[in-house]
C-alpha cells in the first residue's frame, strides 16, 4: 500500500467515512457555494473612502502614496520620486501593456529596463492587478506582464495603479481574479507595506529582504 | 497514542529541570522581560480595530471544523488541482519519509545550496541536520531562523523564533559567521545588523538551487499553498530557485479563497498585532508559459506525522491550529521559562498538547501539568481551541496509565477519601485553614511551606483568612 493510500484510509477511518454518507457532495456543494464569511465593514464604504482607507491603511505600515491626474503625469512623477530619494534615474520595469502606454519619452533621462530583475536593479516598476482598502493592501499576479522578482528584489519598489483597481475587501479580489484567463495563475502575492523584520528584540526594520521603500502611483482616470 | 521517535531529539522530559535553568538564566530573563506585554498589547489593539474580529474567529472555527470533518475529501482535491498545474504532492505518512521525499528531489535536480523559509514541519521532520548529513547545504533565509541556525539552536517560539536571544548576542554571532572573529568589524546597531543579513543571505537566494518553503494554508479549491511573511524571505526563497518545496502537513487545507481569507483576517491580528503580514503568498505550480521567473518545479511534501492519530481522538480540534503564537504570548508559564525549556518543537500551551502527541506521553508527560488553567491561551485563540480542556484529557490519560508521580497519586487518592466523608472533609479543611492562616501571619503570605518546599521556592502561598469556604458559603447563604 502506498503512503497516499494509507493516509487517506487512515483519515477515512478517522472520520467513519461510509460510501454515501453524502460527504462527497457536501464538500462539492461547499466549493460550488464559495460561503462568504464576515466582511469587515470599514471597507463597505463608497469608492473614494475606499481610497482614501487604501491609503491610510498603507501609509500605517510604511507604503508611500500619492494621487495622479491621469497616465500622462506618471513619468514626472516617478522622476520627482526617484530624485527625492537620491536614487539614480534608472529602473526594471515589468512588459505591461499598461506601463508601455505611457508617454515615457516624455522624460528621456529616465532609463527604463523591461524584464525581469535578477537583483542588479535598485529600482522596480509595475502594475498591480488590485488594491484592498481593508488592510492597505496590493495585489499582483505573476504572469507574461508581470515577473515576480519585480516585487522583491529591488530596493525600491514603485506601483501603478489605477484608481478604479481599488477595491474594498480581499474578496472582491478573488472574484476578478477567477475571471482572469489562466487562473490559477502560478503565484498571486498580497503586499501590506513594504519589506520588514522585527527579529532582533523586537524592534521593527524596513527592508529585510524585499523593498526598503514601497511607493504607489494612484492613477486617476484609468481602467 | 503510540510512542514515535523523536525527531528532532526532545529534551521535553526534563522539563523541570530545563525550567528551572531557564528562571535561573539571566540573559533569557531580560529578553522575556521584554516580550512581556509586548503581543499581547498588539493584539488587543488590533482586535478593537476589529469590530467582526470575533465574528470572524466563529467564522474561521467552523471553516476548519467543517474542512476537519472532510479532511480526505479536500485533500484530494487540493491534490487534483496541483498536479492539474504541473506540481507534485508526496504523500508521507512520518518524518522519515518527509526527509526522503525532500532528499529525493534536491538530488534529481542536483543541488547542493537549499534556501530556506520558515517552516514548524520543516523542524518536526528534522530536515536541516539531515540535508546536511548528505551533503547539502541548508539556508535558513528568516532573519530569527537564521540567527538560530549560526547560533546551533532550536527556534524559541513559533513566529519569532530568536526571541530568546539580544542584539550583543547577535553581533558576536554575525562577527563569528561573516568576519571569521574579527572584532574590529562587530556592529552594534540593529539597523546594521539586519542590513548586514540582507547582503549576507541575498547572496545564498541568488545561489541556491532549491527553495523550501513551509505553508500556512493549502488552498482545495485552486491548489494553491500559501505563506505568510513580514521579510520577503520567504517570495525569495521560492521565486528564485529552480525547484520549489513547499513542506506542509495534512491540517493546513481548507477549502475556497474565500475561506482563508476569512482566517487570514485572525491570523496576523493574534500573531503579531498586524492588520495584515507584509506578504502573503498564494502560490500553485511550476513557471507558466510566458512567466519571466519562478521555478521550473513545484512540489508539496504533505505530512501526516501523527495528525491522522489526532483527528481520530478527543485531541482532534488541536488541529485548528493556524500556529500564529497567541497562546504562548499570553501564557503565564512561557512567559517565565521560555520557548526551549519545552524540550522539542512547539513550546507553549499548542506545544503542550501537540508534544505528547507526537513524541509519546512518556516522554512529555510533564508539559500538559506545566499549567494553571489559568484559560488566557483559550480566550485568545483565534481558533477557539479549548487548549486547557486538551491538557486536561493528557493528565487523565497520564492518570489512567498510572504514570503520575507517587505524590501526585498519593495525593489525589487522600483527598478523595476525604471528599467522600464530608464531614471529617469539612473538619479538616477547617484545621487546615487555621493552620495556614496562622502560618501566613498579618502578611497573609506564606513564603515557606513544610514539605511544599519545591512550590514555595519560586513565589508565596496566599493565606486563607482562617475559615473555609463552606463556612463562608453557609454564613452568606443565612444572610440571605
Amino acid at each position: 500500500m502506498s503512503s497516499r493510500e494509507a493516509i487517506l484510509g487512515g483519515l477515512r477511518a478517522a472520520l467513519g467515512r461510509a460510501e454515501g454518507d453524502g460527504a462527497r457532495q457536501a464538500v462539492a456543494a461547499r466549493l460550488a457555494a464559495r460561503a462568504t464569511h464576515p466582511i469587515p465593514a470599514r471597507a463597505q464604504v463608497p469608492h473614494d473612502e475606499q481610497v482614501e482607507l487604501f491609503r491610510r491603511l498603507a501609509g500605517e505600515v510604511g507604503a508611500t502614496s500619492e494621487i495622479l491626474p491621469g497616465p500622462a503625469a506618471v513619468p514626472e512623477a516617478v522622476t520627482r520620486y526617484l530624485a527625492q530619494q537620491n536614487l539614480p534615474a534608472e529602473a526594471a520595469i515589468a512588459p505591461d501593456p499598461e506601463l508601455r502606454a505611457i508617454p515615457w519619452h516624455e522624460r528621456p533621462m529616465l532609463a527604463l529596463k523591461p524584464g525581469r530583475t535578477h537583483g542588479d536593479d535598485l529600482v522596480g516598476i509595475t502594475g498591480a492587478f488590485a488594491a484592498v482598502a481593508e488592510t492597505g493592501t496590493l495585489v499582483t499576479h505573476s504572469g507574461a506582464h508581470h515577473p515576480t522578482t519585480l516585487n522583491f528584489l529591488s530596493e525600491t519598489h514603485i506601483v501603478v495603479l489605477p484608481k478604479a483597481r481599488i477595491l474594498g475587501t480581499y474578496d472582491e479580489v478573488w472574484k476578478r481574479l477567477r475571471a482572469v484567463p489562466g487562473f490559477v495563475p502560478r503565484t498571486v502575492n498580497f503586499i501590506t507595506g513594504p519589506s520588514r523584520t522585527a527579529d532582533i528584540e523586537q524592534t521593527i526594520q524596513r527592508g529585510a529582504h524585499g523593498p526598503r521603500r514601497l511607493h504607489v502611483l494612484i492613477v486617476d482616470g484609468g481602467s | 497514542m503510540s510512542t514515535l521517535p523523536a525527531s528532532p531529539p526532545s529534551t521535553a522530559h526534563a522539563f523541570p529541570l530545563n525550567a528551572a535553568g531557564a528562571i535561573a538564566d539571566p540573559a533569557l530573563q531580560k529578553a522575556m522581560g521584554r516580550l512581556k506585554g509586548h503581543f499581547i498589547d498588539k493584539r488587543a489593539a488590533a482586535r478593537a480595530r476589529l469590530p467582526e474580529f470575533d465574528a470572524l474567529r466563529d467564522a474561521a472555527k467552523a471553516i476548519k471544523d467543517h474542512t476537519l470533518a472532510h479532511l480526505d475529501l479536500y485533500l484530494e482535491r487540493f491534490e487534483a488541482q496541483v498536479t492539474a498545474a504541473g506540481g507534485h504532492v508526496h504523500w508521507c505518512r512520518d518524518a522519515a519519509e518527509a526527509r526522503a521525499a525532500v532528499l529525493a528531489i534536491c538530488r534529481e535536480h542536483g543541488a547542493r545550496i537549499v534556501t530556506k523559509g520558515k517552516s514548524m514541519i520543516g523542524e518536526e521532520i528534522g530536515i536541516n541536520p539531515f540535508l546536511e548529513a548528505h551533503g547539502i547545504e541548508p539556508v535558513e533565509t528568516d532573519l530569527g531562523e537564521y540567527i538560530i541556525q549560526l547560533a546551533h539552536e532550536p527556534p524559541s517560539h513559533i513566529i519569532a523564533p530568536a526571541v530568546h536571544k539580544n542584539k550583543e548576542q547577535i553581533s558576536d554571532l554575525f562577527v563569528e559567521h561573516h568576519h571569521a572573529g574579527d572584532r574590529s568589524r562587530r556592529l552594534e546597531g540593529i539597523p546594521e545588523l539586519v542590513t548586514e543579513a540582507r547582503e549576507v543571505l541575498r547572496r545564498r537566494f541568488l545561489e541556491a538551487d532549491v527553495g523550501i518553503t513551509g505553508a500556512n494554508f493549502l488552498v482545495a479549491e485552486t491548489g494553491q499553498t500559501v505563506i505568510v511573511t513580514n521579510e520577503g524571505n520567504g517570495d525569495l526563497t521560492q521565486t528564485l530557485p529552480r525547484v520549489h518545496i513547499v513542506l506542509a502537513s495534512l491540517e493546513k487545507v481548507v477549502p475556497t479563497l474565500e475561506d482563508v481569507s476569512a482566517v487570514l483576517r485572525v491570523l496576523a491580528r493574534s500573531a503579531t498585532g498586524q492588520e495584515f503580514s507584509t506578504y502573503t503568498t498564494f502560490s500553485c505550480g511550476p513557471r507558466r508559459a510566458g512567466d519571466h521567473d519562478g521555478p521550473g518545479a513545484f512540489h508539496v511534501v504533505l505530512l501526516d506525522n501523527g495528525r491522522t492519530r489526532l483527528l481520530g481522538s478527543e485531541f482532534r480540534e488541536v488541529l485548528r491550529c493556524i500556529r500564529c503564537g497567541a497562546c504562548m504570548n499570553h501564557c503565564p508559564v512561557y512567559g517565565a521559562v521560555g520557548g526551549h525549556a519545552y524540550g522539542w518543537v512547539y513550546p507553549g500551551p499548542i506545544g503542550s498538547v501537540l508534544t505528547p502527541a507526537l513524541v509519546g506521553l512518556p516522554e512529555a508527560h510533564h508539559l500538559p501539568n506545566a499549567s494553571t488553567f489559568c484559560g488566557r491561551c483559550e480566550e485568545v485563540c483565534p481558533m477557539r481551541i479549548p487548549l486547557p480542556r486538551m491538557l486536561r484529557h493528557w493528565r487523565e490519560r497520564e492518570f489512567a496509565a498510572g504514570a503520575a508521580p507517587a505524590a501526585a497519586r498519593w495525593g489525589l487518592g487522600l483527598w478523595a477519601w476525604l471528599a467522600r466523608r464530608p464531614a471529617l472533609y469539612r473538619a479538616a479543611a477547617r484545621l487546615a485553614a487555621r493552620a495556614l492562616a496562622f502560618l501566613g501571619g498579618p502578611e497573609r503570605r506564606i513564603r515557606s511551606l513544610p514539605l511544599a518546599g519545591g512550590w514555595t521556592g519560586g513565589r508565596d502561598l496566599p493565606a486563607p483568612e482562617g475559615r473555609t469556604f463552606q463556612a463562608l458559603w453557609a454564613e452568606g447563604r443565612g444572610r440571605r
